[in-house]
């Protein structure tokens, strides 16, 4: 049973970690990048071409930093080439261009890796560790924990740092903060960067703890479930909505009959929904006149 | 008063889309005056101002400030060159913490140690804020947020602010109150503005001199004194009611400008 929550809440950091990059581009750009589940499932291949012995064989932790630098920089220079071209277009033009290159990304790296499962070689695949009498994979625990310090520092960079806080008043008043001097388009490309790099991350562990294929990026639905859920707009939100997912799914399977757990994470999405329309963790906003 | 403007914008010309909002206006802006722009609605005054802040392109024409060309330049370089754009409507970041606000003023600049000094000289000059600093500036009062805006204007430590309508929607008591603040800055800041208000009565009570705009041109420009004893601001502006010699008021009047 413990065993099982373990595991839910390790599935539930990388849907966290995926429903943190929908926020995060959310928060500064008022966008939502559909695409960020195939972000995550490039960011697997990425450190998978690198690292593994058949690909480039790098070592582990040399390919780690690389892949978060490449898609950092795939994030970047999408927004810098192609989103901001939609700059004061109406959003549900930006939702098609990111589900769009969603589908590109898929089919790319299809047509790259091969649309076969693939595993990340991860120094820690295989080992356990014991814990309050519990017999727990080490790559559960590593994913726990790095995303509870992703989250973390996130959370302090927004609230405390120039750039964070620039990139909140970017989001909350993008006129204002340009009349102020802030750079407000690159501060978006940097967002989107945070964003790759946030997806590589969430990539690299969802690819060391199971198997990887071009679709995996569809998972992406379920962390924008999960965004709905910590309210959308609100970083520790994100990460307590993917925990809730994460946990429900295998309970879901566990206690109901089958299939059950597929529609739970969505059912729980409604009930919020219904219930607390702004989410768990919602920043509540009235504009003055 | 020095003999070179710090901000001289020379015949310059604005577009919205195909319609010409500003035609071919020139003005000049000494050190530490306070030169007021106004104007009807709609007559460009906060165009041109949006123009000079570099958050819309000038179609012809240049704007100096202390020599150096700035037209047609982004925001961000406008505002390390030393001019800030107090926009219209008190724009805040309606969710961040007073302080945090303000500091955002600083942007541009990398000077802690000043950064730190301007911040406590915004609270004296706005006590008011001081006493929020936590708050989120979304929840304070209209006039408040006004004063807010001014104090983050002021954090980017500009030689010349630009400031839109500071009296829109509030009171006569706080309008007098911003108003005085702002000729305290002026006097011991030696803060230069540009201020463009649709109360004439409050601005060329503070500035030295005034521009009159209409549909996108300057058509009348002197000391403010001068401006404020002119027949045609004092009834076109100041709603003063002229008695004619049959008792009545006449509303067919012409302006001398035009």
């Amino acid at each position: 049973m413990l065993q099982l929550v373990v595991s839910g809440l390790a599935n539930g950091s990388v849907y966290g970690l995926i429903a943190l990059g929908f926020v995060l581009i959310y928060k500064a750009t008022e966008a939502v990048n559909f695409a960020q589940g195939d972000f995550m499932m490039m960011g697997a291949f990425v450190t998978i071409w690198l690292a593994n012995s058949h690909y480039l064989g790098l070592d582990f932790w040399v390919a780690v930093p690389i892949a978060i630098v490449i898609m950092a920089i795939a994030g970047y220079l999408l927004d810098l080439l192609v989103v901001r071209r939609l700059f004061g277009q109406p959003q549900i033009a930006t939702v098609i261009l990111t589900i769009a290159i969603g589908f590109i990304l898929r089919f790319g790296a299809g047509a790259i890796w091969g649309h076969e499962p693939q595993w990340l070689e991860t120094p820690f695949a295989g080992r356990e560790v014991r814990m309050f009498g519990l017999v727990l994979g080490l790559e559960e625990v590593a994913v726990v924990i790095v995303t509870l310090i992703l989250t973390w520092s996130l959370f302090l960079f927004f609230r405390r740092s120039k750039l964070g806080l620039a990139m909140q008043a970017a989001s909350q008043n993008q006129l204002a903060a340009y009349y102020m001097g802030i750079p407000v388009k690159r501060i978006q490309s940097l967002v989107w960067a945070l964003g790759g790099a946030v997806a590589a991350v969430a990539g690299i562990l969802f690819a060391s703890k199971g198997a990887v294929d071009p679709s995996t990026g569809l998972l992406g639905i379920k962390a924008f479930a999960a965004a709905v859920i910590g309210g959308f707009g609100s970083l520790p939100g994100a990460l307590v909505g993917g925990l809730i997912i994460g946990l429900v799914e295998p309970f879901a399977a566990y206690a109901l009959p089958a299939g059950y757990s597929q529609v739970a994470p969505y059912a729980i999405m409604l009930l919020v929904l219904i219930f607390r329309p702004a989410g768990l963790f919602s920043q509540v906003q009235k504009k003055k006149v | 008063m020095s003999a070179e403007p710090v901000l001289k914008i020379d015949n310059l010309e604005s577009y919205y889309g195909p319609i010409m909002a500003i035609r071919g206006a020139s003005l000049e802006v000494r050190q530490g005056q306070i030169v007021t722009i106004l104007g009807a609605n709609g007559a460009g005054k906060t165009t041109l101002l949006k123009t000079i802040s570099g958050v819309m392109r000038p179609a012809k024409g240049t704007i100096l400030l202390n020599g150096d060309p700035i037209q047609g330049r982004d925001a961000d370089f406008v505002v390390k060159k030393g001019l800030v754009h107090v926009p219209e409507g008190r724009e805040i970041f309606p969710l961040l913490s007073v302080v945090q606000n303000i500091v955002l003023g600083a942007y541009v600049r990398s000077d802690k140690a000043a950064i730190a000094r301007d911040l406590e000289m915004v609270f004296t000059y706005f006590p008011a804020l001081g006493e929020r600093k936590e708050q989120p500036a979304g929840t304070l009062s209209g006039g408040q947020q006004q004063m807010l805006a001014i104090g983050r204007g002021l954090m980017a430590s500009p030689e010349v602010m630009l400031l839109d309508e500071p009296s829109l929607g509030l009171s006569p008591l706080l309008v007098d109150e911003i108003f005085s603040i702002l000729k305290r800055l002026n006097t011991e800041q030696d803060m230069t503005v540009l201020l463009v208000e649709q109360n004439a009565l409050v601005a060329l009570d503070v500035a030295d001199y005034g521009y009159v705009m209409e549909l996108g041109r300057i058509v009348m420009a002197d000391d403010a004194q001068v401006l404020e004893s002119s027949k045609d601001i004092q009834s076109f502006y100041l709603g003063a009611v002229e008695e004619t010699q049959r008792g009545q008021r006449r509303w067919k009047q012409r302006k001398t400008w035009r």
